[in-house]
Order: structure tokens, then sequence, then C-alpha cells
């Protein structure tokens, strides 16, 4: 698709809150990504399952402009994310566009990725203060009013080296929370966990859904977690959407032989 | 005057301290390797007399200064009765001061070999030096081959001061030539070319050679 | 000349020698100074991976720490002459040790910035930290811990290379003791006493150095 067919922004009738829109993406030979298409509403919570490899964890990373996408245009909240605007055509974003672009998304990582040289408050503050420019006293109450919420808040001065892997990745949430985002991605977030704290993860998620009107997209291995708390789950396998639909049909009733060998896989490994 | 007329005239003097560069070099790399063996093993023994004896030779070598143990051994040594020619004073100074560094590097790789290789060969009742020599060292020399290669580049740095008690070697001939002919950018930019030719093509690739042939013995055997 | 040790000259010369002495700490304070903001600029302008640059920068890098500093310092104090500039011994060793010192800080700055883990960088960018916030307050701490050795053992290195100054008449301990001796004709007790100060400085400024690692690493909660 020429780029001059792209809109430089999406009609007010036909806004999702996140679009991928052709996009594709590849590392030399090897594609990873194949030409996506995928909306997810506003207040969506949608969770991206697949065997490894198949480019799940590369969707989310793509909508954090964490890798840069060799085909297609994502836009956010109607606007292009990877793209700008110039001279009436869509241009790859410059670092400035983009840092304004990705400001109201979200994410969590596999391995928490806490700054090990700030305290748990400290790891929720560096947004807010450095970036949003808040004051710090008011940068600080949001983030012991998330700390708490999470319930971390009697950790808050702790360095993440003296945290379990599940109050980290609770400080993680609570941090990425803080800078006020309307996109939240999470990344495996539970898979780096001993078994035992996954529960106080999920239920921390648990709540978000619950509680507000967030947009969110998860890649997780968690399929009892999925159907529990998702509105649509995907299905990737070799870098494209073999099947997606309403949570709870999706595991009941899966349509494609390929999902029902993985879904059965899964549930024989658990 | 060019480049080429310069060569052309000083080209021979020029030669001349380099071969005296790396007559200095070699005798120096082998005090080294030899003192960084001994002292390194040494700072490892049981013995105390010879522990401490290792330790004092590493301490005094590391830190002090090249050029005060240089002036300390051609200057002073003779006091004591033991007068040595310039050029044996000239490479025992920068052997003795490199092997210092290389003592560390030998203890510390003797130290990375794992220790189930000290059991496996405790097992097999090897005797103290049959575990070290056929076990032992041949995979520490492995690991310490690399930093090795950084180190000879420093002896080979170390070699330009023996210039100042004036051993002939390439930095003496460049310093003479500048002080003649004041063309300080042909005489001490040829000599740093040279230099940099003997450090970047000559001993890189030798010990790079070395840790390939190294690693292809060690994964037969 | 004899070989026996003469207290009374030693005493003597004691005063000469210890204003050498803060010449020398002067010398090597200056120096690493100027090494550690070059060596800075060198990492960050090798991180740029604009290869027009990297390459004959790297290149430049290699050569200067390939050859010997003695022979750099002669070269910079002579050079200028020939193109009608004058700098002043002091000027041209700075400047040589300087730039010497930067070609070495600037790896092991790089080895730092490169020993962060890829997730730290990607969680400033998830913030949406701009990239000089994310370096000066994600990376660069976090950077500094591994690289104090490092930093600590060219501090000690530039130390015990200043003696290579006197070649150019910088009178630093070295030069001092190369005066007394060919003014008084003995050379033991000038030489000898730059020897024990020199170890009496870079023994306990190395172990301070493994002290000042720990401390920082325990402020930074690691």
């Amino acid at each position: 698709m020429e780029m001059s067919a792209y809109p430089l922004e999406l009609p007010e009738d036909d806004r999702p809150m996140v679009r991928f829109m052709n996009v594709t993406k590849s590392y030399g030979a090897l594609t990873v990504l194949d030409q996506l298409n995928l909306d997810i509403t506003r207040g969506e919570m949608v969770t991206v399952i697949g065997p490894s490899g198949s480019g799940k964890t590369t969707v989310l990373r793509m909508l954090m402009t964490l890798e840069t996408i060799n085909g297609g245009v994502i836009y956010v909240d109607g606007k292009p994310l990877t793209h700008m605007p110039k001279n009436g055509v869509l241009v790859p974003a410059n670092e400035r566009y983009l840092r304004k672009a990705r400001s109201m998304i979200g994410m969590c990582f596999q391995h928490f990725n806490l700054f090990p040289h700030m305290t748990a408050l400290q790891n929720c503050m560096e947004g807010p203060v450095q970036v949003l420019g808040l004051p710090k006293a008011e940068a600080r109450a949001r983030s012991e009013e998330l700390l708490e919420m999470v319930g971390m808040i009697d950790k808050k001065d702790q360095y993440p080296s003296r945290l379990s892997g599940g109050q980290q990745q609770r400080v993680a949430i609570a941090r990425a929370l803080a800078m006020r985002p309307k996109i939240m991605l999470f990344d495996e977030v539970t898979s780096a966990l001993d078994p035992e704290v996954i529960g106080e993860v999920t239920n921390v998620i648990r709540k978000l859904v619950n509680e507000h009107d967030l947009t969110m997209l998860m890649v997780t291995h968690q399929m009892g977690f999925a159907r529990d708390i998702s509105d649509r789950v995907c299905f990737f396998y070799q870098g494209r959407i073999e099947e997606q639909g309403e949570a709870e049909a999706f595991f009941t009733n899966p349509q494609r032989e390929r999902t029902k060998q993985f879904l059965s896989a899964v549930k024989a490994a658990d | 005057m060019s480049i080429w007329d310069f060569l052309l005239q000083f080209g021979g003097r020029l030669t001349s301290g380099t071969l005296y560069t790396v007559a200095q070099f070699l005798l120096a790399s082998v005090v080294a390797i030899v003192f960084a063996l001994l002292s390194g093993l040494g700072k490892l023994s049981r013995n105390r007399a010879i522990r401490w004896a290792s330790i004092i030779y590493i301490e005094i070598f590391r830190g002090t200064s090249l050029l005060v143990q240089l002036y300390w051994i051609y200057f002073v040594l003779p006091l004591f009765g033991l007068t040595l020619p310039k050029f044996v004073a000239g490479f025992l100074s920068v052997g003795l001061n490199i092997g210092s560094y290389g003592a560390e590097l030998v203890r510390g790789a003797i130290q990375s070999v794992p220790r189930g290789q000290w059991e496996a060969a405790y097992a097999l009742s090897m005797s103290p030096a049959k575990r070290m020599i056929r076990v032992i060292l041949p995979q520490a020399f492995v690991i310490m081959l690399p930093p090795w290669g950084n180190l000879l580049i420093e002896l080979l740095k170390g070699t330009a001061l023996v210039a100042l008690i004036s051993v002939t070697d390439l930095m003496f001939e460049a310093k003479q030539i500048n002080g003649s002919t004041f063309l300080s950018v042909q005489a001490f930019g040829s000599a740093l070319v040279i230099y940099y030719i003997l450090a970047r093509f000559l001993i890189t690739p030798f010990m790079r050679w070395c840790e390939r042939a190294m690693a292809r013995k060690l994964s037969r055997t | 000349m004899s070989f026996q040790w003469k207290w009374e000259f030693t005493w003597a010369i004691l005063p000469r020698l210890m204003w050498a002495t803060v010449n020398t700490l002067l010398a090597s304070g200056i120096g690493y100074a100027i090494a550690m903001v070059l060596g800075l600029v060198f990492a960050l302008l090798l991180r740029t991976g604009w290869k027009p640059l990297t390459l004959p920068l790297r290149e430049a890098i290699e050569f200067i720490r390939s050859t010997p500093l003695v022979l750099q310092i002669f070269f910079v104090f002579y050079v200028g002459p020939q193109f009608g500039v004058r700098l002043s011994p002091w000027v041209s060793g700075m400047i040589a040790i300087g730039l010497h010192y930067s070609c070495y800080l600037s790896e092991v700055y790089r080895a730092g910035i490169e020993a962060v883990p890829r997730g730290q960088w990607e969680a400033a960018r998830a913030l949406n930290m701009s990239t000089r916030d994310t370096y000066m307050r994600i990376v660069i701490p976090q950077a500094l811990p591994p690289s104090i050795a490092g930093m600590g053992n060219y501090l000690v290195g530039i130390f015990k290379d200043t003696p290579m100054l006197s070649v150019i008449g910088v009178a630093e301990l070295m030069q001092t003791a190369n005066a007394i001796g060919s003014e008084t004709y003995r050379f033991l007790e000038p030489y000898t006493l730059v020897g024990v100060i020199f170890l009496l400085l870079s023994l306990p400024t190395a172990a301070f150095m493994r002290q000042f690692e720990a401390w920082v690493r325990r402020k930074l909660g690691m």
C-alpha cells in the first residue's frame, strides 16, 4: 500500500484507541509480523497468546515504539504513532514526535526493569517529576497512592534488590501507572515469577480492569487468567492473527485447528 | 623537507633504532613472563616466605614508576657493586615492571579455573605440581592470554623509556634526529607510526594467533 | 660517590622533594580531569554509531593507546614550535597525558555503559524519558560503580606516568631528583626517596579506590 493511502488522522466516527494498519516487522529475511491489522477499542482488555516466536511480544514492543516497523502505520487515539504528517503525507516519526505520541502508553516488562539505584517510591516518582515536570510533592502523593493500590506502600523506601519478584512487578505497575497512561501494555509480566507470587500480580491487574477505564494489551501464558479478565483474545501464529474472539467463546469453542492444538498443548503442560 | 626525503635520509637510523626496540621488547617479554609466572604462583604458595617475597616484588614494582625503577637500577645499583650495561638495565627494568602486572593476571587466571577442575585432579591423586602443570595452568593460559596481549603493548610502550639511559632504540633515534634537524613532526611522527605498526600489526595479530592455537589445542586434548 | 645512606643529606633534600610532590600531584590531578572529560566525550561520540565519525575516532584512540606516552609528550612539546606555536612544558605535558588517558577512560566508560541491561533503556523509554535524562538519571548512575575500579587504576596510572614529564623539564619529582643528583653527585637518596614517595602515595590510593567503589555501590542501593 502506498504511503499516501494512509490517512493523516482517523475519521471521528472510526477512532479505536489503537489501530494497527498493515503493520509488518521483519529482521532481515525473517518476517515476524506480516500485514497485521488489529483494532483495540477504548477501555478494552485484549490478551495476545500464541507459541513463542509467533510475534506476540513484538506487537507490544512496536506499540511502545521499542521496535521500529518496516511497513504500515500504527494509530493511537486516531493519530499516527509511528509516523507523522509532513506536507500532507505520513513520514516516519522523528524522536520529538515519538516522545509526544507515546506519552499516553505505559508498559510493564517480564523482568520488571526497575531502576536498581532508586527506591520503590523514587522509581514511581522518576517519570512524573522528570518527564511530566510535576512538583515533587504532587508526584510523591500520586506515587504513594499507587503504591498503596498495589499493596507496596510499606516497602516504598526499599531498593529493588531487597524486593521479591512479585513485589518488584507490583512496583513496576505502579511506576507505569504514575504516568497516567491511557493504554497499558503487559509483556509476560508473570513469566519470571515464582508460582506462589503470580497471584499477587494478577490480582493487581484484575483490580485495574475492574476499577479503571484503561485500554489494555497483555501477552501472557496464563490461560485461566486471560479467560477471566479479557474482553477479547487474539491467537498469533507465525506472525499473523490465526483466530480471535470474545474470551469465553474463544476458550470454550475455538474454531481453527491450530488454535485447538495450541490450547490442548498448553492445557497438557499445566 | 618532504617525508620521502626525510625517510631517505634518516631511514637507516630509524631502522637501527627499531631493531634495538624489537630486541628490548623480546628480552623484556621473557623477563616479564618468567617473573609473572614465578611471582603469580608464588603469591598463591603455602610457603610464607615465598608468598611474601612475591607480594613485596609485585607491590614495589606496581606501586612505583617504571622510570624510577629504570633510574634506580641503572644509577643506584652500581653503588651496591652491581653495574649493569645500559642495554641490560633497560630490558631488565621494563621486564620486571611489566612482570609485576603480569603476576596479577597469572594469579587471577589460576583462581578462575573452576573449582571442579582442582577437585577432579585431586581425586585422581595427582601431585600438587602435576595438578598445576597438567590441569590448571593449561586452562589458566587460555584465560589470561587476551589480557596479556594488552600488557605486551604496554611493555612495548615501556621500552621507549630506555632511550632516557641512552640505549639507542627507536625513541632515542627520533630524539637525536629531532635535536639535529628540528623536524619534530617527521622525527617523532615516524617513530610513533613505527611503534603503532609494531603494536597493531605484529604484536596484536601474534597474540590473536596464540589465542586461537591455544583454544584449538585445548579443545583437541 | 658511596653506597652509604646519608641521613643528614636525606633530611636536607626532603623539603625540596616534598614541594616536587605537590607538582606531581597537581600534574596528576589536572591530567586526570582532562582525561575524564575528554574520555566521556569520546565514549559518547562512539555511541552515536555514525560511521564517518566512529571509524576514524576508533582508529585514533587505538593509535594513541598503542604508542609510547613519552614519545607523545615529546611530539606535543616540539611540534608547536615547528609551526610557530610555543607551548610551555606544563601545557604540552597536560595535553599529552590528558589525551593519552582519555583514550583509556573512554574504553572504561564504554564498558560501563554497555553493562547496563537493555531493559533499563527500555523502561526509561516506556516512561517517555528524554535521551538526556535516560543517560543522566538511569544509565550513568548504573554505569558508574563498575567503572570505578578501572577509573581508579588509571588515576594511579597517570600518577605513576608523571615522571615522564621530566623529559621536557616539568619540575615534578623525577626532574627534581635528577637535578639533585647532578648537583650533588648523589643518586642513592634522591632516587630511593622518589620510589618511596610513589609507593606511599599509590598503595593507599589503590586501597582507597576499593573502599570508594564499595561505598558508591551501597549509596546507590546496589
